[in-house]
């Protein structure tokens, strides 16, 4: 009998009228528009504590995040439910290891989760649209997506790494 | 400035609330407070960032302020653009796909505010071990309260992305009326956990009520004080989140105005400032900055309103008011209580519009006679929201003022502040984590929405410090 395929939710998150810092709503679209079986895609402004109840039905969760100064094109890091930083100081802005400390404490789940950053430049200042360094970046974190979806593999790229080496490994 | 012989203590950022903020408290040196401020530490320039912007962008544009109440400030920035092009008698069909997305907004934001901000408080008492006292603690000693206050949350956004298309920059809402309508899907994917919702909200109510009255002659003396409340009602005086005009009573009851129309806000509310703060003081034109303050919000909601048209909420609010014996009741911890009758209201608003035919009507938009000048006023979960546009004839913003539900705050935030600096620190040789507690847990009531900055990994600072009268850091604590 054959395995049945994990199930992946990528959420990106962030803030579309701020340059970059929409990168990973921009993530989520353009995996979105890709109509990947077995991926199920959401975007918001931020992560907040109803983010989840949604983590707890998937095998595999893939948080996007723009990254102000990580390597480029993006990071990917496996990451595990913290519940210190479900003690934010405010609702409005859930870290996902906070999320995954709620999934596991609320609805007794625990995902195999990845945070990926992707690299961006532009950030001060009102207005939609990515930097072109951050579209390079994009296009190369959606790859990786596309690849990993695929192969049901996914594995930390860290700095240094190039984007031909990511996709479909382990 | 702080003198010598004086102590200045910082609480920054203010936690468990909507954006950042931080608290200044200064003692002398028998450690009686003689100054305590909430300072708002956000400067968002947004009135000016969206002069020369086309007026018909403003519902989409706004929601920018903020990613806590996005659906708030996109209503009321509809609701003025639609007087704009003269279409603010709208459909049924568009009026109430706007109802339900503001009930859902509704739902979500109280029901988020009061089990995982709040209810650690309340539950565990205000100076209990910080390592139990939050949500953590909630879901391990009460994993039934912290799951519902999740799902609540959940099911209001939703109705959200029903009702505006997307959780992203909702679009549902344009110039004279709705988008989209719901459909038969959306609305039988909505009914079918409405019964469960409702059950949940009385659930919660009965929380907020028991914990008010066994606590009744501390809540009625913590942060408490008469002041003058205001919201807008409908014509009948009923409760009304969506629409109405705006009503201001005493702290006794009076009417100070009724029934004002809001695109004469101007008229009758003043906005005051002080050198110490970002954010303007508005305050009753007819009285002085020093008594013409008031309170917004689900207390003054329930204070202002003759009844509510629903009816468990509607049992709600006389049990509310008879604590008072039929008076404005002014307990600052009574906003959560007040605010738990809000969330029965928007539920029962939210079943009764769901079996509503008119949401899947088709007539959406209409237009009228054009304007240069609107004003969009809704009651936002926090508080009356006020947007005002003047536009030119080439359709662009010439000029834009916002109050938001929080400003109208201010000074009553800072009394609470100020008053339970007096009545808990004054006089306390040793400040510890639990009794700056108490401030916050008076600002926490009003559940202000300090703003919201953009975010990127590695960008959130949390820090409570304590300063000498040198300025040196006593202790500092990082969250």
């Amino acid at each position: 009998m054959s395995k049945e395929p994990a199930k992946v939710l990528l959420v990106g998150f962030g803030n579309p009228g701020r340059l970059d810092d929409g990168l990973g709503p921009a993530l989520a679209e353009a995996v979105e528009a890709m109509g990947l079986p077995g991926l199920t895609v959401d975007a918001d402004y931020q992560l907040t504590v109803e983010d989840s109840a949604e983590a707890a039905k998937y095998d595999i969760v893939v948080f996007a995040d723009a990254d102000m100064a990580g390597p480029e094109p993006f990071s990917v890091r496996r990451i595990r439910g913290d519940d210190d930083q479900c003690m934010s100081f405010s609702s409005h802005s859930v870290r996902p290891t906070g999320v995954l400390g709620l999934a596991k404490r609320l609805f007794n789940a625990e995902p195999r989760a990845y945070l990926l950053g992707v690299r961006g430049y532009e950030f001060n200042a009102f207005g939609d649209g990515l930097s072109a360094r951050a579209r390079v970046n994009l296009a190369a974190a959606t790859d990786y997506v596309r690849d990993a979806v695929r192969s049901g593999c996914f594995r930390e790229v860290r700095a240094g790494e190039t984007r031909a080496g990511h996709a479909g490994q382990a | 400035m702080v003198s010598a012989k004086q102590k200045r203590i910082v609480i920054e950022p203010v936690t468990r609330v909507e954006g950042h903020g931080k608290v200044t408290i200064l003692m002398d040196e028998d450690n009686q407070v003689t100054q305590a401020r909430l300072h708002i530490v956000e400067f968002r320039g947004f009135e000016r960032f969206i002069q020369g912007r086309p007026f018909w962008e403003m519902p989409v544009t706004v929601q920018r302020l903020c990613g806590i109440c996005p659906v708030s400030h996109h209503l009321a920035a509809a609701k003025a653009v639609d007087r704009i092009v003269g279409g603010e008698n709208l459909t049924p069909t568009a009026e109430k796909m706007r109802r339900l997305m503001h009930y859902g907004q509704t739902l979500q934001s109280h029901a988020l505010h009061f089990f995982h901000l709040c209810s650690p408080d309340l539950l565990f008492g205000f100076d209990a071990d910080v390592a139990i006292r939050n949500v953590i603690g909630v879901a391990a000693k009460f994993p039934d309260l912290a799951v519902q206050g999740v799902m609540m949350r959940k099911y209001g956004q939703e109705i959200i992305k029903a009702t505006a298309g997307k959780k992203i920059h909702g679009t549902g809402a344009i110039p004279g009326g709705i988008n989209k309508n719901l459909s038969i899907a959306e609305r039988d994917a909505l009914l079918k956990d409405i019964d469960q919702m409702l059950e949940w909200a009385r659930g919660a109510l009965k929380v907020a009520v028991d914990y008010t009255v066994e606590n009744l002659e501390m809540a009625s003396a913590f942060g408490s004080f008469d002041s003058s409340h205001m919201s807008i009602v409908r014509e009948d005086g009923a409760l009304d989140l969506y629409n109405g005009k705006l009503r201001a009573i005493t702290a006794t009851g009076e009417k100070i105005f009724d029934q004002v129309d809001c695109q004469e806000y101007n008229d009758y509310i003043i906005e005051g400032v002080q050198p110490w703060s970002y954010m303007k003081f508005p305050f009753i034109k007819a009285m002085t900055m020093d008594d013409g303050w008031y309170r917004v919000g689900p207390l003054a909601r329930i204070n202002c309103c003759d009844f509510i048209d629903t009816p468990e909420a509607e049992a709600a609010r006389k049990a509310f008011k008879s604590v008072t014996e039929d008076k404005p009741n002014n307990i600052t911890l009574a906003y959560h209580w007040a605010r738990m009758i809000e969330v029965l209201h928007s539920v029962e608003k939210i079943r009764d519009l769901l079996n509503d035919t008119d949401l899947q009507g088709d007539d959406l938009v209409v237009t009228g006679e054009r304007r240069n000048h609107a004003v969009g006023v809704i009651e936002a979960p926090r508080g009356t929201l006020i947007h005002e546009y003047e536009v030119d004839d080439n359709d662009l913003v010439v000029m834009a003022n916002l109050i938001v539900s929080t400003t109208h705050n201010n000074q009553a935030m800072n009394e609470a502040v100020k008053r339970v600096a007096r009545d808990h620190i004054s006089g306390v040789s040793e400040i510890t984590e639990g009794l700056l507690n108490h401030v916050e847990v008076a600002i926490r009531a009003y559940d202000p929405c300090l703003s919201c900055a953009t975010h990127a990994m590695g960008k959130m600072p949390l820090k409570v410090q304590l300063i000498d009268h040198d300025g040196n850091v006593l202790s500092e604590k990082n969250t």
